[in-house]
């Protein structure tokens, strides 16, 4: 009935004002996977999710989850997701224990069942000590946690996440990138927003890329790296004069031709061999006696995709770039 | 993955399920004033302290038209803007809800939408009658005395129902305003809402154009009614809506239900929007 996909939407639209939130927005899940949608503030990932979750309805196209119908089956599409929005939809004077009852309760398991799925869930996201505490006590990776088994009562069939890690701190991305996973290893198919490149990449088999409301690219994560050409070793000389020499010496290390910037006085090339590239680099402009100002490694960013991809960047960095 | 069996729920009817979610919604919110006993000892702390400073202190230089005893005409006054207040805790739990994602988890949910509202409504009218009998047993211990029967609970339920109708007043204006913040600003609106009324003063004692706007405010018929009810002084006025007090007690509220209730479930159905 499905073939196979958990989400499948042709040619969303969605219309806010004279916004186009949604411009024939295409997509298509694979059951059993995290797929992520990757797109900066404002390209319409957000408006995607609300609409196959069924908070807010579309002006055009189609979309299904778990093959049903959002728009016309909405009340059996509601029992077959989950949803883990930008603002840890959980309530903060609860504790964690009375927060997973109440949904469960909401999701009508009744009340035996809901409290035994409260306990079960509580052990499995590591929050058993907190169990009985208020959830405005909670750090925001466990509030993401918390966030998180709610949206897992009923083992749903889909589970969007809308910027789980956005606002968290490294440690507490990690945890909750690791429930991710075990989730998934369940066998629950996954829809997850990020603006990073690296959430998507260390989390998703299949990346959608998101821009004015339009699908721009639906690739694996290596094949957005490869499009982008991975990490890049990035060097700023002191001396104008400095850069040609800069170029050659990062023209030995790198696996592409070096780019050099002679108003920056930056020069930054692809490379594979990492820390080697860094060292080699670093260690020959010293013998050399040229004046470094910065070096180092960069992974290829959100924007990186977008300016390949795209021609131009995303907005944030097109609105730094305007304030510098 | 669970050991438990998480398919369908038990087989029940529509109903059962709008009522059992609004329960559980109610469930919820009297769960928070357990959670938090501070938060209704501040909602009746303002009431409370009005008893205490307008009985006390300014209790023997007011005076109430048509002779009585100030306190007397107080109390009922005190009980009307405790429901009066009562719409601004509406407001500020729904926008809380609605500007944290609560709302938006439960619409995502099989659940009966109707529910969130609903259940928002029960709960407000529990907590509204647990301060009612508080501030009444204050009263009580001040030396106030109603008459009992038949009028004292019709009293009481002029009082709920004038809480009734601004639940939805609470509800719109909680799923209008944008941030927790600016519903707090809700009170300054309240406040001198609640004063241009007959609650502390009797309207014929107040200039002619300010007496007029304070005898049609609707929330002096729901006190002059109510002070009628419990054999207390009324403070008389001779224009219609005073005349006509226990009528409008039942009228006002009904015209803002009609109102507010239809806005507020709009306001509701544009979150879809």
């Amino acid at each position: 009935m499905n073939d196979g996909y958990a989400v499948r939407a042709e040619a969303l639209e969605k219309r806010y004002g004279e916004k186009r939130a949604l411009d024939g927005f295409d997509l298509a899940v694979r059951e059993g996977t995290v797929h992520g949608l990757l797109g900066p503030n404002g390209a319409g990932k957000t408006t995607a999710v609300r609409i196959l979750s069924t908070l807010v309805r579309l002006d055009g196209g189609r979309a299904t989850v778990a093959g049903l119908d959002v728009a016309r089956q909405a009340r059996e599409v509601r029992a077959r997701i989950g949803l883990t929005g930008q603002y840890a939809a959980v309530d903060e004077v609860l504790t964690g224990r009375q927060n997973l009852e109440m949904f469960g309760r909401l999701f009508h398991l009744g009340g035996r069942r809901a409290r035994a799925r409260a306990t079960e869930l509580l052990e499995r996201f590591d929050l058993t000590d907190a169990a009985d505490k208020g959830v405005g006590g909670y750090s925001g990776g466990m509030r993401r946690r918390l966030d998180l088994a709610a949206s897992m009562i009923l083992a749903p069939a889909v589970l969007f996440l809308d910027e789980p890690t956005t606002g968290l701190d490294p440690r507490s991305r990690g945890e909750v990138w690791e429930a991710v996973r075990a989730l998934v290893a369940d066998g629950t198919t996954v829809l997850l927003t990020t603006q990073y490149l690296e959430e998507a990449d260390k989390l998703a088999s299949r990346i959608t890329v998101i821009d004015q409301g339009r699908a721009i690219a639906d690739d694996t994560p290596d094949g957005l790296k490869n499009l982008v050409g991975g990490d890049r070793i990035e060097v700023v000389v002191a001396e104008r004069s400095d850069v040609p020499r800069a170029v050659k010496v990062v023209a030995r290390v790198a696996d592409g031709e070096p780019e050099s910037d002679d108003t920056e006085l930056r020069v930054h090339a692809p490379v594979s061999d990492r820390v080697a590239a860094l060292t080699e680099v670093a260690r020959t402009l010293q013998d050399e006696g040229v004046r470094v100002e910065d070096i180092g490694l960069r992974r290829p960013s959100l924007d990186d995709v977008f300016l390949r991809l795209t021609g131009h960047r995303t907005d944030v960095a097109r609105t730094k770039e305007a304030a510098a | 993955m669970s050991a438990l069996d998480l398919t369908g729920p038990a087989a029940h009817g529509r109903t059962y399920w709008v009522l059992a979610d609004c329960w559980n919604i109610v469930r919820r919110g009297l769960t928070h004033y357990r959670r938090q006993p501070v938060n209704i000892a501040w909602q009746l702390g303002f009431p409370i302290l009005s008893v205490l400073l307008y009985g006390y202190v300014f209790g023997s230089a007011m005076k109430v038209p048509g002779g009585g005893d100030y306190q007397d005409f107080l109390m009922p006054g005190m009980f009307v803007m405790t429901m009066a207040f009562g719409f601004i805790n509406t407001a500020t739990v729904v926008v809380y809800d609605s500007t944290k994602g609560v709302i938006d988890r439960f619409r995502s949910m099989p659940m009966a939408s109707s529910a969130v509202v609903a259940g928002r409504g029960v709960t407000d009218l529990v907590v509204a009658c647990a301060e009612l009998a508080i501030m009444m047993l204050t009263a009580l211990a001040m030396g106030w005395r109603p008459d009992g029967g038949w009028g004292f609970l019709a009293a009481f339920g002029l009082l709920l129902w004038l809480r009734f109708a601004l639940i939805w007043i609470g509800v719109w204006l909680g799923l209008l305003v944008p941030n927790p913040e600016a519903a707090g600003g809700l009170f300054a609106v309240a406040f001198p809402l609640t004063m241009i009324s007959s609650i502390f003063v009797a309207p014929q004692l107040m200039p002619d154009w300010l007496g007029w706007v304070a005898a049609w405010n609707p929330i002096s018929s729901t006190a002059a009614a109510a002070r009628d009810l419990f054999g207390t002084p009324v403070g008389g006025g001779d224009s219609w809506v005073e005349q006509h007090a226990l009528l409008m007690a039942g009228v006002w509220p009904l015209v803002l239900t009609a109102v507010f209730l239809p806005l507020a479930v709009r306001r509701f159905q544009r979150l879809s929007r």
